[in-house]
């Protein structure tokens, strides 16, 4: 490890970055390759279409891209990057960066917050009947009729709307998913 | 013993009956006949001979007209057989009946003993037990079972543990082989043994028989103690895939211990010879799959014989993959898996439910049957009890296991996302169970002339691993799970919230690994999706239905569930359409509820209610999340269901209902509603129960719907008749309530 270690040095405030995303160093120096190799003009930020040109085909691909940068930010820096990535990291129960037992409930609510806001883009809070209309029209595409998705979105709003306010909030997004693995599907192996 | 009393006691009497009839029933014939003839005595037939000969001269005879008749070789085969099948289903429901029993003692526990008393019956009035030969197992017996199996194989919890399963299937069968194998044959050099003449080939020869975990005796006792998906699954799919190392490892010790040497060039051979084998099983099974997708593109207008297609396609898939010596399993697997999504996009409803109901009724008969003659094939069989071997093997068996499901979970664990724990090893440890397999494989061995009952001595210590892993571990894995609390399985309603946020995540996921230039499980994945949607499905699935998204499918079958739901309760007199004739899919869907009090509606409007939705449909793709074979119903009503939505819900479909019942609806025989009702496996509706209840409105409702009709039988219709909207409704929910 020491060899990544000192290579560490390379990598913008990677003592940091350790410390606070519980990334193993060459997870932090394989990342920053990535970056290295999406950023074209090597300016070492980002910009929206260098990550939408591996998204092209993804049909929530806008939507990614944005939670990637901060709002109101025009690019994204190495730190911010890997910190949109920790999200997926698995959680590991027995792993102590810093002696701290990390907490699956923690980790878990992280997530489900991540995938919360990719719904929520004007941030209040709330997934309303519109944004849910426009998450399904950006995953079902032109196969299906506009009351086909109507019906949906409706469906899915009194499934989950329970304090009735037409807008499924943050607890309910959470309840709604309580079944599924989030830890599992979450997660994305980061190869060494 | 209550209850099996009478049933031993009704075995033994039918044996006796057999046997007499047998004996006697031809010369009986002639008794009648010659009896009755005094006209013209002939000196040689003073006697009534009891022997089967023909008398030589009975032409001169004029035989009076039999009035009764006894010809039982005509007929012995088939009733032999049936009179087996019956014996063994009433004892199957004979275990039912008595709860405490069937609690405790798994049900194959339970048909082994009395395999066990049959043949000890057998034996006692000596006559030849019908003996589980290696024909009958591999090719009657087993396919049934596998092809359940497969086809209902949650293919999701599958393929995301494939490695898992795949590692501990191959590399731990062979572990368990080379160990037990050498084990064995160190302690066969062991004076006290005295087994010394038994070669080292022939030592893995049975520890390769005897390595394998057995599907059907897993699958017996599993789904009886409901765990969670992923020790199911990876408990069972190691069961299905180590067949093909078996297959390879059995033919390759079977081929060597014949030869005199065995080469490096030999053991290369054989590692060449195993992904032949599995692979070529592989690809035998997705070339019939296909072709029977292909087939059941064209079955619209012959539904009688779409099942037909998907069993006899399957069982081909078996048999050619057993004749090259492939994996006739997965073979069958493959088949089925890869035809599935296909064919339930084509056939219809129907047809859907009767492939389902005859592959659970052929599985659990030859579950049965197959247990049942373990236990009369162990009376039977010849054995050759040699203490010190069959207790090593047992103990070889069990440490084998341990120390292979523990070692390569350390090795595994660096590999997942979801470490399995210490309980979740000791559950795949503990679930290793043998069974038929290695009995009929042991059966297979060849006896060797000079040997001292070499085959009897491998055969009674199979037997006795079997016994002890069905009985011993197979009783006490129940209290075991709930001592160490492990998590059992959930049962989860379809909720369109899960399936829109679930997608959603395959995108998001899909999408993070593309940015971080991984290709991981959800890219490939994704990739697999891609082309089956731009060229599979257009071949194989007929008509429009090729191109609906699988999140449209999913929320029109739980449209449909619901309004069939709400037809059946007969809630309201004028009831919504689930879809508009002239637009199909605009119509809004509320939730309806059923309630408790289920108010009348008239057979005929009922009739045309359903033929309006099926005529409507689009059809849907299900997503089965399952793992319990045997359960196909589930009863709505049991669920706590809102009294608020439901009102709400109501209101809404009434009104649409009076709208739509005043347009006239077209009516295309479009086979496009079903697996409405499938519960295939467990989903429970449990709608929460946090709303406040509203006042009603409906009540006024309530009372308009009332219609006079018989009620009484409406009411009664349970669940099951949902599943079959077909044009005869009375008779069929009448059939189906009578199953």
């Amino acid at each position: 490890m020491g060899s990544s270690r000192s290579s560490l040095s390379r990598v913008p405030d990677g003592q940091q970055l350790l410390q606070e995303t519980g990334f193993s160093a060459a997870h932090l120096l394989r990342l920053h390759q990535r970056f290295q190799f999406l950023d074209k003009d090597s300016r070492g930020s980002l910009r929206s279409e260098d990550l939408e040109a591996a998204l092209s085909e993804n049909p929530i691909g806008v939507r990614i891209v944005g939670a990637f940068f901060q709002p109101g930010q025009e690019t994204v820096d190495f730190p911010s990057f890997v910190r949109v990535l920790a999200h997926f990291r698995p959680t590991e129960k027995n792993r102590t960066r810093d002696g701290v037992q990390p907490d699956p409930a923690d980790s878990r609510n992280r997530k489900l917050k991540f995938a919360f806001q990719l719904y929520d883009r004007d941030r209040d809070g709330k997934i309303s009947r519109t944004e849910l209309l426009q998450v399904l029209r950006e995953m079902l595409g032109l196969q299906v009729t506009e009351e086909q998705l109507q019906s949906i979105a409706e469906r899915a709003i009194q499934e989950a709307d329970l304090d009735r306010d037409d807008a499924i909030c943050f607890d309910e997004f959470r309840k709604s998913l309580e079944k599924v693995n989030i830890d599992h599907k979450m997660s994305v192996r980061f190869l060494e | 013993m209550a209850v099996l009393g009478p049933g031993s006691a009704s075995l033994r009497f039918g044996s006796v009956l057999l046997i007499v009839l047998i004996l006697c029933g031809s010369s009986w014939t002639r008794d009648v006949l010659t009896g009755r003839n005094d006209t013209r005595p002939e000196p040689n037939r003073e006697h009534h001979d009891q022997d089967q000969d023909h008398a030589p001269n009975a032409t001169k005879h004029k035989k009076a007209f039999p009035v009764l008749e006894l010809n039982y070789d005509y007929v012995r085969m088939p009733f032999e057989i049936s009179l087996w099948i019956l014996l063994a289903l009433l004892m199957k429901l004979g275990f039912h009946i008595i709860p405490r029993v069937s609690h405790i003692v798994p049900e194959s526990c339970l048909l082994i003993f009395v395999g066990l008393l049959v043949g000890g019956a057998i034996k006692a009035i000596q006559e030849k037990a019908p003996v589980m030969d290696t024909k009958l197992f591999f090719l009657y017996l087993l396919p049934p079972i596998i092809l359940d199996a497969g086809y209902f194989l949650p293919i999701r919890a599958f393929t995301e543990n494939m490695g898992t399963i795949l590692v501990f299937a191959v590399v731990g069968t062979l572990w368990n082989a080379f160990f037990i194998g050498g084990m064995m044959f160190a302690v066969c050099q062991i004076e006290a043994a005295a087994a010394a003449h038994v070669s080292l080939l022939s030592c893995l020869l049975f520890g390769s028989i005897i390595s394998a975990v057995d599907p059907v005796a897993v699958l017996a006792v599993f789904e009886e103690i409901h765990i969670n998906e992923l020790l199911h699954i990876l408990v069972f799919g190691e069961s299905l895939l180590n067949d093909a190392v078996t297959v390879v490892l059995y033919h390759l010790f079977e081929e060597f211990s014949h030869a005199e040497t065995v080469t490096v060039g030999d053991a290369f051979l054989g590692v060449v010879s195993f992904f032949v084998v599995s692979l070529g099983g592989i690809l035998a099974g997705v070339i019939y799959g296909v072709l029977g997708a292909f087939t059941s593109r064209f079955t619209s207008h012959s539904r009688v014989i779409e099942p037909l297609f998907v069993f006899l396609y399957s069982y081909m898939a078996y048999l050619s993959a057993e004749v090259f010596h492939l994996s006739g399993i997965m073979s069958l697997i493959a088949c089925g898996v890869v035809m599935r999504p296909y064919v339930e996009a084509n056939i219809s409803h129907k047809s859907y439910t009767t492939i389902k109901y005859f592959l659970k009724m052929w599985s659990s008969v030859s579950e049965t049957l197959i247990f049942i003659f373990l236990g009369v094939s162990t009376v039977e069989g010849p054995h050759n009890w040699n203490w010190i071997f069959v207790i090593f093997t047992l103990i070889f068996a069990l440490l084998s296991r341990v120390l292979g499901v523990v070692g390569l979970t350390f090795i595994i664990n660096k590999f997942r996302i979801v470490k399995l724990t210490k309980k979740d090893q000791f559950i795949v440890a503990y679930g290793g169970l043998r069974g038929a397999i290695a009995f009929s494989l042991g059966y297979l061995i060849h006896e060797d002339g000079d040997s001292k009952n070499t085959r009897g001595m491998f055969l009674t210590a199979i037997i006795t691993v079997i016994f002890f892993t069905v009985f011993v571990q197979g009783m006490t894995i129940r209290p075991l799970v709930e001592l160490l609390a492990v998590k059992k399985k959930k049962e989860s309603k379809p909720s369109i919230n899960e399936e829109i946020h679930t997608q959603f995540l395959d995108h998001l996921l899909t999408g993070i690994e593309d940015v971080c230039g991984h290709y991981g499980h959800h890219h490939w994945k994704d990739k697999l999706n891609r082309f089956n949607k731009t060229y599979v499905k257009k071949w194989l699935i007929a008509g429009e239905r090729s191109s609906e998204p699988q999140l449209i499918s999913f929320y029109n079958k739980m449209e449909m569930k619901q309004a069939m739901m709400l037809v059946e309760s007969g809630s309201a007199a004028k009831l919504p359409s689930v879809m508009a004739a002239a637009d199909q899919n605009a119509e809004q869907q509320r939730e309806p509820k059923p309630e408790r009090m289920i108010p009348k509606i008239s057979k005929t409007r009922e009739a045309e209610i359903r033929r309006i939705l099926r005529a409507n449909l689009q059809n849907t793709r299900q997503r089965l999340r399952s793992y319990n074979r045997h359960d196909l119903f589930m009863d709505p009503f049991e669920d706590n269901m809102s009294e608020v939505r439901f009102r709400r819900q109501r209101v809404e479909m009434e009104r649409r209902m009076s709208h739509y019942l005043t347009v006239p609806a077209k009516r295309q025989e479009t086979p496009s509603v079903r697996k409405v009702w499938f519960e295939p496996e467990h989903k429970v509706y449990t709608y929460d129960e946090n709303e406040s209840a509203r006042p009603s409105d409906s009540a006024a409702l309530l009372d308009e719907s009332n219609r006079s009709a018989d009620g009484q039988s409406e009411r009664q219709k349970p669940t099951r008749c949902l599943s079959d909207p077909g044009p005869n409704e009375d008779e069929e929910g009448s059939s189906f309530r009578s199953s």
